[in-house]
């Protein structure tokens, strides 16, 4: 574990990563303690810029609301909704990519062509048209994001278990009369973890992207602040008060890049041998 | 005269290595013309010592000391420029895995020509007429047809034989030869000396051959360095070092080699049933479809196969390379299924069992892997390797850790093993656990498939003792499949020579191996490296006693 960190932080953008993550976490935990008020609530005159009023820092949006409380519950959402949907895209893609990779032939051949049958249609695209069937409501925003970037996820993990399961100790473990399923589970997805880590957290970095650009085109859940609705909200008046649309910008720009920072940071630490020859 | 001389030449390894030094104070010269072996272990510092001559040391490996002198230049302190000037026209080397060193997607004349082109010699057509010649002079077959292959379309001698020729496009001063044979068959291997000795001998080139087989030592060196942990332990004329051994490790390497010797006829088996009875045994491979132009890819990999196996019994299969021995292997574990024929295991036919059956079936026919490195799943502790099996087949829990003790004390290991990881341990001591765990559910039958062939001939010889004295003590029944005849000859009763999916020769060990009956197996027995070594040897010893 000690040689897992000390290879992470070699990676110096990893480490900023991890800061920025961790300040966005804490963020979210302090929203409800910080700011009890909903962020709904009208504080101020609207239009007010940042740094002008004392306990308002970043002013107030087009109806007076509270833009750093907005923030705050913002994030909240955002790491919900981009952690949640990334596991269930996990428990959705996991499952399908190591039957298919495992069983192969017919059961690799049924499943490979449903997972392209996902892949064919535009993600985002895909995305609308759920949440224009179901309710938006946030559970259903989740529920379509999972659905729309599980295709990668069952790609990946067929890749590895190709890989692994023509390996010695996989045979071993057949002639030890383990069943199929233990076989999967105990012996090959352990060995195929560190690719699959390295993607979810590049998954949960999409999916806040996703939400964002949902919310913003006012598909999100109506009764939840976020980000991408700040933006959507502000955009009408982007050349009179910029700083609605620039404020949560940065924020979901900072919070993705540090998840990408992370990513990469747990690829040079997972999967050491594929930056330099360790001997 | 000496063509190189390195002196005290010492290389670090980066911090957190298992030892400060790669190498520590190599010295040694290279005369024009001979043929100079270093002979070692895996992690003697061999390989390194080679790549410190062409500047080819691996990433986080930099700092040396010391000087390698080639014709008055200090290598150490030529840039990089220089080097690569230097590279393929003076110093070029050649490789252990051939199809790694070429480039997959390069027709092989062109690689050829790319030597030339590197140093901007001759004009593209005089490159082609070149690259032909040399492709020639290495014995490739219908060269001009070979010209325009790809890597993949050759077999492994034809990929080194190209590796050849592409070092000696320039024909260079020194031909640093990397373990050249180690990735191919005792024919082939064979081969492939006798065309760098011809070749050394044309362009009177030094080469510095570097290899852990004292057998191909013996055939081919002039003079010897043997190295231990980075150190040269004793130097010498190859005589020398080969008929009277100075230093100990020299001396326990020489005894390690598996001699080609065989005991008396097997013992007459003592039960009615054979213990494992295969009848006509064939296994085809298909390629999985055909495309609209062409017919689907059919292997014959096994082909009409039986024999008998008794109790108690060793029984060795041996042939090159391709030859379908491990694909019998796995049709025995019933990895795969058998197209056709009878594997009767205690009297029950099994080829063709399924589901439950099989699985209920599997504990009884269990197999020793080759590799070390992966037959041990990296994220599992050495507990859970050796007793998943015994859960599996619903023993309890502590029944199975006591039980994975005792093995472990049987192959030799120590009880504080059950905690670690296979990372933790040697190649050697890996192969224990792998022999545990084949052991762990009382198997009738052990299928060794190349059971030692990556292991150091040190430690080839602990694990043979070791399988040996499992045999005896366990009353073992063992298949040894392997494509090295002397350790078969070693531990197996009957032999059998496979060729090409068929079985060529079955008999006797002595039989086989003394008279053999096929030409096949004959060149087999001839191809074995170091033989007039080990007839000096015999007569040398001959003489002392």
């Amino acid at each position: 574990m000690s040689d897992f960190w000390f290879r992470y932080c070699k990676n110096r953008g990893a480490v900023i990563g991890l800061i920025i993550l961790v300040f966005v976490i804490a963020c979210a935990i302090a929203a409800p303690f910080a700011f009890p008020r909903s962020p709904w609530s009208m504080v101020q005159r609207p239009f007010l810029p940042p740094f002008e009023m004392e306990g308002l820092l970043l002013g107030t949006d087009a109806l007076g609301r509270n833009v750093l409380s907005g923030l705050f519950h913002g994030a909240r959402v955002s790491l919900l909704v981009g952690l949640v949907s990334t596991i269930v895209a996990l428990t959705i893609g996991i499952p399908i990519g190591a039957c298919a990779g495992y069983y192969g032939n017919l059961v690799d051949d049924f499943l490979m062509r449903f997972t392209e049958f996902f892949q064919t249609i535009p993600s985002f695209a895909l995305a609308i048209v759920l949440l224009a069937i179901f309710q938006p409501t946030l559970g259903y925003v989740i529920l379509s994001i999972a659905i729309v970037s599980w295709p990668p996820v069952a790609r990946l993990v067929r890749a590895e278990v190709l890989s692994l399961r023509n390996r010695e100790f996989i045979e071993a473990a057949t002639l030890s009369g383990q069943s199929n399923l233990r076989i999967i589970w105990h012996q090959i997805l352990p060995n195929a973890l560190p690719p699959i880590i390295v993607l979810a957290s590049l998954m949960v970095a999409t999916a806040i992207l996703l939400e964002s650009s949902l919310s913003f085109l006012g598909l999100s859940d109506p009764n939840v602040m976020s980000w991408g609705y700040m933006i959507g909200a502000a955009r009408t008046v982007l050349r009179t008060a910029w700083w609605l649309s620039f404020i949560p910008g940065i924020a979901i720009m900072l919070t993705v890049l540090a998840l990408n920072l992370i990513g990469e940071g747990l690829n040079d630490a997972l999967n050491p041998r594929l930056r330099s020859l360790e001997k | 005269m000496t063509l190189l001389s390195v002196k005290n030449l010492s290389i670090a390894l980066p911090t957190g290595s298992d030892r400060a030094l790669a190498i520590k104070n190599l010295s040694f010269t290279l005369d024009r013309g001979e043929v100079l072996c270093i002979v070692g272990e895996s992690g003697s510092g061999k390989s390194m010592s080679a790549n410190a001559l062409i500047g080819l040391l691996p990433e986080g490996v930099t700092s040396c000391e010391g000087s390698i002198n080639f014709e008055e230049v200090d290598l150490l302190k030529l840039n990089e420029d220089k080097m690569q000037a230097l590279r393929g026209r003076d110093i070029s080397m050649i490789f252990q895995e051939p199809l790694s060193a070429l480039n997959p997607l390069m027709r092989i004349g062109d690689q050829v020509k790319e030597v030339f082109e590197a140093h901007n010699l001759l004009t593209p057509s005089e490159r082609r007429k070149r690259a032909l010649e040399l492709l020639q002079e290495v014995g490739l077959p219908d060269p001009i047809k070979m010209i325009d292959a790809y890597p993949f379309q050759l077999s492994g001698g034809q990929r080194q034989r190209v590796v050849i020729a592409m070092a000696l496009a320039l024909k260079p001063k020194i031909l640093i030869a990397d373990e050249p044979t180690t990735a191919l068959d005792v024919t082939t291997q064979a081969q492939i000396l006798n065309l760098i000795e011809e070749l050394r001998r044309k362009y009177g080139m030094a080469v510095l051959f570097i290899t852990h087989d004292f057998g191909v030592v013996a055939d081919i060196a002039d003079r010897v360095i043997v190295m231990q942990s980075g150190e040269v332990v004793e130097a010498g004329q190859a005589n020398a070092v080969l008929m009277s051994p100075k230093h100990a490790y020299t001396r326990a390497l020489l005894d390690a080699i598996p001699r080609l010797s065989f005991g008396e006829a097997p013992p007459k088996p003592t039960d009615q049933i054979p213990i494992l009875s295969i009848s006509n045994l064939s296994m085809t491979f298909r390629s999985r479809s055909s495309g609209i132009f062409r017919k689907a890819r059919v292997v014959k990999a096994v082909i009409d196969v039986s024999f008998n196996l008794h109790k108690g019994e060793t029984i060795g299969i041996v042939g090159e390379s391709g030859s379908g021995k491990s694909t019998l292997g796995r049709c025995l574990v019933r990895l795969l299924v058998p197209d056709k024929g009878i594997i009767k295991v205690g009297g029950q036919d099994i080829s063709q069992i399924s589901g439950d059956s099989l699985r209920q079936h599997r504990r009884r026919i269990q197999m020793v892997f080759q590799d070390p490195f992966s037959s041990l799943n990296p994220r599992a502790k050495i507990n859970r390797i050796l007793t998943e099996g015994l859960i599996a087949y619903g023993t309890d829990k502590d029944t199975a850790q006591a039980k994975a003790h005792d093995l472990l004390k049987l192959v030799g290991l120590d009880a504080s093993a059950m905690q670690r990881f296979p990372h933790e341990f040697s190649g050697g001591q890996r192969q224990r656990i792998g022999i545990a765990r084949a052991l762990a559910l009382n198997p009738e039958v052990i299928i060794a498939d190349e059971a030692v062939s990556a292991l150091d001939v040190s430690i080839q010889a602990q694990v043979l003792d070791l399988l040996a004295d499992l045999k005896d003590r366990l009353n073992l029944s063992m298949i040894f499949i392997s494509h090295d005849l002397r350790v078969a000859a070693k531990v197996c009763d009957r032999i059998i020579v496979m060729h090409a999916g068929k079985m060529v020769e079955f008999g006797p060990t002595k039989q086989v191996l003394g008279t053999p009956k096929t030409d096949y197996t004959r060149s087999l027995l001839n191809a074995i490296p170091g033989q007039d070594f080990e007839r000096a040897l015999a007569k040398q010893h001959g003489i002392k006693l």
